[in-house]
């Protein structure tokens, strides 16, 4: 490759907005992605523990869950603790995925997403900070967090 | 669905260079503006108010120390400004004539160093730097911030606005997002505070030390996983000057003491 060329890359990779986005937009449907991102179904104790563990999902800096075991939970974003009863699998699934598709603007942060972002870690560059299974597993987790959940 | 057809268009466009800061942004009220401080526990408060138990006290008898010493090849600092300089960092950043850009504190210092002193520039973050900084930080303790961003500090300021208005990192957060939209909320273990700088060099707890008050951008900017500038950058410089203003009239406050 000409020199020119790995700078082009460089400068490509490092910004991120070139990166086709990882949803289609003939995938969502109103303001729900309804199939889910992986062919396994997600499993409800991994998302809790994405849900709460500093290095993975950590949603609990500016959530909170009322009976989860983790101290100081944030109130920067809504309370989670009856959020099932709110919204669908397939409106979690767009939210956790991508708030801004939903609400232009939004603080909360989009965990499946890569295309258009700026002066991204080198660490993370080109990744979205969770995988299409863990954003499964916490859809799985929060779609049970109802008044008549079955694990309430 | 229209808007997420245009929300596609929009990703698709290439805007490498500039990401756009955000359009008519809030401001808090001038009555509002209250310094970092009032978020902390009453303990760590009382570590700061008092000077004999605030460890960043060290830092700022070290700086003493060092302001009266003549290094190898010029005079000690204390010839020069046998008066002290009560007020000065009040002040910083500011344009300097002579470099012909923005200083903060660090940059003015070392400026010193440079062209009266004929030492060679201290690190950024070397135990020297930071001593000698908080040393003269300290002796505008009290004194109200009041920078001024006319003239050509003006572009600078700007850059320094923009920076904190831009989303960036994985997170896709900006400054503003957390310290002006939503601050008094909780973040974690943390009350967000207005982010401003009043209080720095500061002696944070989490790192069991003396820091400028780059290091902290820095740990805001890793915080949301984008790539912290160096230290010293110039826009680094820009976003202090923009913090500054922000803050115009708050107390100073270094050494602080923060979480
Ligand atoms: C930096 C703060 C922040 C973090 C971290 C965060 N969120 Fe949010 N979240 C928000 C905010 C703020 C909103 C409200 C929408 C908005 O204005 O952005 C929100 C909204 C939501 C909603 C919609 C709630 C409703 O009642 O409509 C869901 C679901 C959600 N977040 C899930 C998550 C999950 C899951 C995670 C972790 C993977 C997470 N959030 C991490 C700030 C955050
Ligand atoms: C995800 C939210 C978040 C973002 C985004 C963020 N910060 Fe912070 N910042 C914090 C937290 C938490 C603290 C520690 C508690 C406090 O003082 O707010 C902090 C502390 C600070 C402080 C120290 C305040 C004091 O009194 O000790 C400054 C200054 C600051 N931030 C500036 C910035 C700047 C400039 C940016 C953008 C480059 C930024 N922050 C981005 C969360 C954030
Ligand atoms: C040989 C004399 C001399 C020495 C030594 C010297 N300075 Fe200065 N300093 C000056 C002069 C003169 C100015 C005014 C600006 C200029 O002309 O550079 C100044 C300006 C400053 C300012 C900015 C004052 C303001 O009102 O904005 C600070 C802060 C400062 N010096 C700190 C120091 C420190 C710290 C040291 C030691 C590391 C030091 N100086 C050593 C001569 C000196």
């Amino acid at each position: 490759m000409s020199r020119v060329g790995i700078l082009a890359v460089l400068i490509i990779s490092a910004c991120g907005a070139q990166e086709a986005p990882l949803i289609r937009a003939n995938t969502i449907l109103g303001d729900a992605i309804t199939q889910p991102l992986t062919e396994t179904a997600g499993d409800t104790i991994r998302g809790e523990q994405l849900f709460v563990s500093r290095n993975e999902g950590h949603c609990i800096l500016c959530h909170q869950v009322d009976g989860l075991d983790a101290e100081f939970q944030g109130d920067v974003g809504p309370d989670l603790t009856l959020v099932g009863d709110r919204l669908s699998a397939g409106q979690l699934r767009l939210r956790i995925a991508d708030y801004q598709l939903v609400q232009p603007g939004a603080l909360m942060p989009s965990y499946y997403r890569i295309h258009d972002l700026h002066q991204v870690g080198e660490a993370y560059s080109g990744e979205s900070v969770l995988s299409a299974q863990q954003v499964e597993d916490i859809v799985a987790y929060l779609v049970e967090r109802r008044a008549s959940g079955d694990d309430a | 669905m229209k808007r997420f057809a245009g929300a596609t268009l929009i990703a698709l466009i290439p805007a490498c260079s500039a990401p756009p800061a955000a359009e008519n942004a809030t401001e808090i009220a001038a009555e509002d503006i209250v310094s970092g401080s009032i978020f902390l526990t009453a303990e760590t408060r009382d570590l700061q108010e008092d000077n004999f138990a605030n460890p960043g006290y060290l830092w700022v008898d070290r700086g003493e120390a060092l302001f009266s010493k003549a290094p190898a090849s010029g005079e000690a600092c204390i010839t020069c400004h046998e008066a002290g300089l009560s007020g000065v960092a009040a002040t910083y950043p500011a344009y300097d004539e002579k470099a012909g850009r923005v200083l903060n504190l660090e940059g003015r210092i070392n400026q010193c160093r440079v062209t009266h002193q004929s030492e060679p520039a201290w690190e950024y973050e070397s135990e020297e730097l930071l001593s000698v900084t908080a040393f003269v930080a300290n002796q505008s303790l009290g004194a109200p911030v009041s920078v001024d961003v006319s003239g050509p500090a003006q572009d600078i300021y700007e850059a320094g606005r923009d920076y904190f208005q831009t989303r960036r990192g994985q997170f896709n957060l900006s400054c503003q997002q957390c310290h002006t939209e939503n601050w008094g909320k909780r973040l974690r273990g943390d009350t967000l505070s207005q982010g401003h700088g009043n209080g720095f060099p500061a002696y944070r707890l989490e790192w069991e030390s003396l820091g400028s008050l780059h290091r902290r951008l820095r740990d805001c900017d890793l915080g949301v996983r984008a790539e912290p500038l160096p230290y010293g950058d110039p826009l680094y410089v820009a976003v202090e000057l923009f913090l500054a203003a922000r803050s115009n009239g708050l107390e100073m406050e270094s050494p602080a003491v923060r979480r």
